[in-house]
């Protein structure tokens, strides 16, 4: 049975703070197993998001795209986000509104209603461990992680955006 | 097979103009072109500027550890560099030959990578520029717009991705950071029921695959003034063959042909690759220029990829993979085809033998058995080469008496087709922006270049808000006169 809730958490682990997507992914796993909620939320690990995750969002009622951003507003940025054209991309990037986007072209269709958390990094180089400061922005948003999961409704959600984006 | 264009006489007079990063490209790409007052072009090069590190970050762990690592190196390929590794292990704990079931796995997991790789760059990266042209509107030159004008088109492409993602996922252990492939064989096969979900797709995806070499080839020679002479520039070219001279990706010796198909060396075992090839360091780019020995570095360098192993093959193993390289064969009238914008048409083909090859070994039960793993005499150093997607890969590593890697060099196939894609943008810079006003579209002429060759630059970080693409126009001051971003 498809979860309700799908978190992709993006990022490379041997990449400095862009481990931060895999790192809330791998601690929010054990989370939801001890509380018994494994599953009603999906979680979907990648390098960076392309067209094929557009798939993954069949049949959900919320979805979330998990991220190190650079330049983001520490500690993080939390931001719906919803289908959108025109967007020129690279293959590294495959923003989250053209994955919905290609939802919306390829399942004729709108996709669920979704949201972006962004948890600012400061440095990105190869084989490089977390930085003192991304750690500190994780250790934020996984709070607000465990709150998105214990309580999977829209209204909820939408309460929980940052203020002054 | 010059060097011109490479570095101007007096570039301190000269105007810059830098794409920087180049888009849809993987990684970190920039090119820099000098212009006089006239918009003459005096310089032209690709440079790649996030290419240090990967030797030092292997070098120092257990040998054990580097097919799972070596993948975090690229996030686009992680599985030619998993493959790659493992093969050059599998020589350092004395495993020279797989078991049936170890290889066929393997070869699996990896025309899984070549079908889902090809189908990431024929329908995501490049489709754009071929089916709304080089000159279109910038918004709409992407994956989205193409879903937009063409929907089955796009949706075809979601759902190759898709497959070749789910062959990774079943025999890798997971869709990202796998441990299927391990020195001397590989820990798991498939079971019954991951075999035939796959069953159920792979005559779908197969005719699919046929489809889009159809596509490419209509779009090709319906315009054969501008595909047989965008960017085009002669040069050698390389690939691993396998047995009786078939296409193979996974494994086979070294052959080199020069610009007329004439042979440079054959069955060459790759262990010995050093001895053929050398890397030149030249100080305006961190990524080196690998040529052939006894050619020398001015005329030796060479192509990988598609164009090369499609052309460097005798013959393909699969009937319609077959079918539709004789037919490219027969349009190049005899003689190898050097277009970069024919790097697509052979993608395709390419592409359609990995899906025949899916189906050939979904139906192999060697694939059910648990006869996994090899082991022999431990040796202190070890060669791996595989085709991935975008061309030949090495990965050479010497292991201590402690299991410690003391030394890693790699060649990916970016490297290996260094010097060629340099040449095709100044190709394209002579003939397209010479004396002209740059605009946007002229500038995607550059990159459609590149992304013929499918470049990765092995660059895994994707940060939001990273890549945006940037033009600057500098005037010989350093005063930037004109800008243009897509964010």
């Amino acid at each position: 049975m498809t979860a309700p809730v799908v978190i992709f958490a993006v990022g490379n682990p041997s990449r400095g703070d862009d481990a931060i997507g895999p790192e809330l992914c791998a601690r929010l796993q054990e989370w939801l197993e001890n509380q018994g909620l494994a599953d009603a939320v999906e979680l979907i690990e990648d390098f960076q998001l392309q067209i094929e995750h557009a798939l993954d969002l069949r049949g959900r009622a919320l979805a979330l795209f998990l991220d190190a951003g650079a330049g983001t507003t520490a500690p993080f940025t939390f931001e719906p986000v919803v289908p959108a054209e025109g967007i020129a991309h690279t293959t590294h990037e495959l923003p989250p509104p053209a994955v919905l986007q290609v939802f919306r072209q390829t399942e004729a269709g709108d996709p669920p209603p979704s949201f972006v958390l962004c948890v600012r990094g400061e440095n990105f180089e190869l084989g490089e461990p977390l930085t003192a400061a991304a750690q500190a922005h994780a250790e934020s948003a996984f709070a607000l992680l465990t709150r998105l999961c214990s309580m999977p409704k829209l209204d909820f959600w939408i309460d929980q955006i940052s203020p002054n984006r | 097979m010059t060097y011109q264009l490479e570095t101007a006489a007096h570039p301190e007079t000269l105007r810059r103009v830098a794409i920087d990063p180049v888009s849809r490209v993987e990684g970190h790409g920039k090119v820099t072109i000098l212009l006089d007052d006239q918009n003459k072009v005096h310089q032209v090069r690709l440079h790649i500027v996030e290419f240090r590190g990967f030797e030092k970050f292997i070098q120092g762990r257990p040998y054990w550890e580097v097919p799972v690592m070596v993948q975090r190196l690229c996030g686009i390929c992680p599985v030619s560099h998993h493959l790659a590794a493992s093969k050059a292990l599998d020589i350092v704990v004395g495993a020279r030959k797989l078991t049936p079931a170890a290889e066929k796995l393997r070869r699996l997991m990896h025309y899984g990578q070549m079908l889902q790789s090809h189908a990431l760059h024929f329908f995501h990266l490049c489709s754009p520029d071929l089916l709304f042209g080089f000159d279109s509107d910038v918004t709409k030159r992407n994956i989205v717009g193409v879903a937009m004008a063409h929907p089955e088109t796009a949706k075809r492409g979601v759902l190759l991705r898709r497959f070749g993602q789910e062959v990774i996922r079943v025999t890798a252990g997971k869709r990202v950071h796998g441990t299927g492939a391990v020195p001397g064989g590989v820990n798991k096969s498939l079971t019954i029921a991951e075999r035939d979900e796959l069953l159920q797709d792979i005559y779908h995806i197969v005719q699919w695959s046929r489809d889009a070499v159809h596509l490419i080839q209509k779009v090709h020679t319906q315009d054969p003034g501008l595909y047989n002479s965008f960017g085009i520039f002669r040069s050698n070219f390389m690939s691993i063959v396998g047995n009786n001279g078939d296409l193979d990706f996974y494994h086979g010796t070294l052959r080199a042909r020069d610009d007329n198909g004439k042979i440079i060396f054959d069955h060459v075992d790759y262990q010995q690759y050093n001895q053929y090839i050398e890397e030149e360091v030249r100080p305006w780019s961190y990524m080196k220029f690998p040529f052939f020995k006894s050619i020398g570095k001015e005329h030796g360098w060479y192509k990988v990829g598609p164009l090369a192993r499609v052309q460097n093959c005798d013959q393909i193993s699969t009937p319609f993979a077959e079918h539709e390289r004789k037919e490219f064969v027969d349009y190049a009238g005899g003689s190898p085809m050097h277009a970069p914008l024919a790097y697509h048409w052979t993608r395709m083909i390419e592409m359609l033998h990995a899906a025949e090859v899916i189906k050939e070994l979904l139906h192999d039960d060697d694939l059910l058995s648990d006869d996994l793993m090899v082991q022999g005499e431990r040796q202190l150093e070890g060669v791996g080469v595989i085709e991935a997607p975008r061309g030949t890969l090495f990965h050479h590593y010497q292991v201590d008496e402690n299991d410690v890697v003391t030394m890693a060099n790699l060649i990916v196939s970016t490297t290996n087709n260094n010097q060629a894609m340099n040449e095709a943008i100044r190709h394209v810079a002579r003939r397209y922006l010479h004396g002209r006003e740059v605009t946007e579209g002229l500038l995607n002429h550059i990159e459609v270049a590149i992304r013929a060759f499918d470049p990765c630059l092995s660059c895994a970080t994707h940060a939001l808000g990273k890549m945006p693409l940037e033009v600057e126009l500098v005037d010989p001051e350093g005063q930037v006169v004109h800008a243009l971003s897509r964010a």
